[in-house]
């Protein structure tokens, strides 16, 4: 039920307080509420944390429990945590928010042109299957060559400028 | 005496220390270089208060003290016949036409008031700091700089988004749609009524005509009652007409405008797309 568990060496990451957005490392636990907690790599000094505040990723280090600063740093930097970290979907949707949010008002109305061009080319390749589909009844010939198509004109008109290539994913999280 | 101690006063009262002992011997070396200046140092009050409002001394005293009786300024008299002559004109020969008239007749040039009121209009009471609105500062917000693009709020061209050319004298901001991309022409909004965006033209070496001011676009008013109420206020310009210069003007302006749109990738289409709020949209959270 469970798969992440608060332990010596968990990387959790802060969602909200001062150091909200950032990733810490669990070096001890105080009591049931709190952690001792330090984010060498990450800007956060040595400090208690109550686990109401940290959200724990899949990451774990190894390091033995209370051990200090230099100790956590190594085992960060060895597991290359701030790479694995930013490659993690849970960093690039937090990310992809952030754009969004600063958008300015040209932007979304670039990102509402590559949104409506998208969505075109799409429509137009489900008509097209539809239509072979309905007409011809099934045939050997249909189904390689239409989607391929479709997949090859999607990566091209997405890379226009940074904010429509988030359009995707912004879009697929309002999809829900 | 007089004359010695008087130097020696203003001396220790101007330093406020008190070097009394080799003032007195510099007295008259003082005297005669500080002549000069003195006239432009004040001195300090020669009268020290014993309370608030009271004096140590009487008005008499005072003006011993000060010396008022060697001080009397009377203003340098030029020659009299010369201020007679610069007098300006009273009166003015005017002609008269009709036969037997005398060719003309002498008028006064400032003439007595043809009407008193039977009371006075009392005196105002001194007001600080009332300025007329010609005399109003006027601010520009920080985020709106020539060639950045305005969303306008209110008017006939709500939502539509326009060019900002430059700050006028009373403050309206004059701008532009470019009128080939969103038919707004050369106009004048309120800076209270508009949202600047971040989106910037650049408008360097963009020239605008100096004739662009206030009085160019302000409603004109047409004024001549001789009819007394024969057709009532339909004579009025209500109908705004297009003239030559206003064209004139709107595609001087545009040309150079338009070239500079060009050049960045998709803001011609930005400027012709309008701006609206639907759901889930708050224009608190939005950065624009």
């Amino acid at each position: 039920v469970f798969k992440r568990f608060v332990e010596i060496g968990r990387v959790a990451f802060i969602s909200f307080g001062p150091h909200a957005g950032k990733l810490v490392a669990i070096v001890d636990v105080i009591d049931q509420n709190r952690a001792l907690v330090d984010g060498p790599c990450s800007g956060v000094r040595r400090q208690a944390m109550p686990f109401k505040c940290m959200q724990l990723t899949d990451f774990v280090l190894k390091f033995p429990h209370s051990a200090r600063q230099k100790c956590v740093r190594l085992a960060w930097e060895k597991e290359n945590i701030n790479e694995k970290w930013s490659a993690t979907r849970w960093a690039k949707k937090i990310e992809a928010r952030e754009k969004k949010a600063k958008m300015t008002d040209f932007d979304r109305y670039k990102v509402m042109k590559a949104k409506k061009m998208r969505n075109r080319i799409i429509k137009h390749e489900m008509k097209k299957l539809q239509r072979m589909a309905s007409k011809k009844g099934k045939k050997p010939g249909k189904p390689g060559k239409p989607e391929k198509a479709v997949k090859g004109k999607k990566p091209e008109k997405a890379p226009k400028a940074k904010k429509p290539e988030k359009a995707p994913a912004p879009k697929a999280q309002k999809g829900q | 005496m007089a004359g010695e101690k008087a130097p020696a006063e203003k001396k220790p009262a101007k330093k406020k220390a008190g070097e009394k002992k080799p003032a007195e011997q510099k007295p008259s070396q003082k005297a005669a270089g500080d002549k000069k200046k003195r006239v432009k140092k004040y001195h300090a009050s020669r009268n020290p208060t014993l309370a608030r409002g009271i004096g140590r001394y009487s008005r008499s005293a005072m003006y011993a003290r000060k010396a008022l009786y060697k001080r009397k300024y009377t203003a340098p008299e030029t020659k009299i016949e010369k201020k007679k002559k610069e007098m300006p004109r009273a009166t003015i020969t005017k002609p008269v036409g009709g036969d037997k008239n005398g060719g003309s007749r002498v008028v006064k040039i400032r003439k007595m008031p043809r009407y008193y009121p039977t009371e006075d209009v009392p005196r105002k009471l001194l007001s600080h700091g009332k300025k007329p609105f010609c005399e109003h500062k006027r601010r520009l917000r920080a985020s709106i700089t020539p060639g950045t693009v305005l969303i306008l709020l209110t008017g006939r061209h709500r939502g539509k988004r326009v060019v900002f050319l430059k700050q006028l004298d009373t403050g309206l901001l004059l701008v532009t749609g470019p009128l080939a991309v969103n038919r707004v022409p050369l106009r004048r909004a309120h800076q209270k009524f508009v949202i600047a965006t971040s989106t910037k033209v650049d408008l360097t070496g963009v020239k605008i005509p100096k004739h662009l001011t206030d009085s160019y676009f302000k409603k004109k008013r047409l004024r001549k009652p001789k009819h007394q109420e024969g057709e009532i206020f339909d004579t009025e310009k209500e109908k705004y007409e297009l003239t030559e210069q206003r064209k004139a003007d709107q595609k001087e302006v545009d040309s150079q405008i338009l070239a500079r749109i060009k050049k960045v990738p998709q803001l011609r289409g930005y400027l012709r797309s309008t701006f609206s709020l639907s759901n889930g949209v708050y224009p608190h959270k939005l950065v624009f």
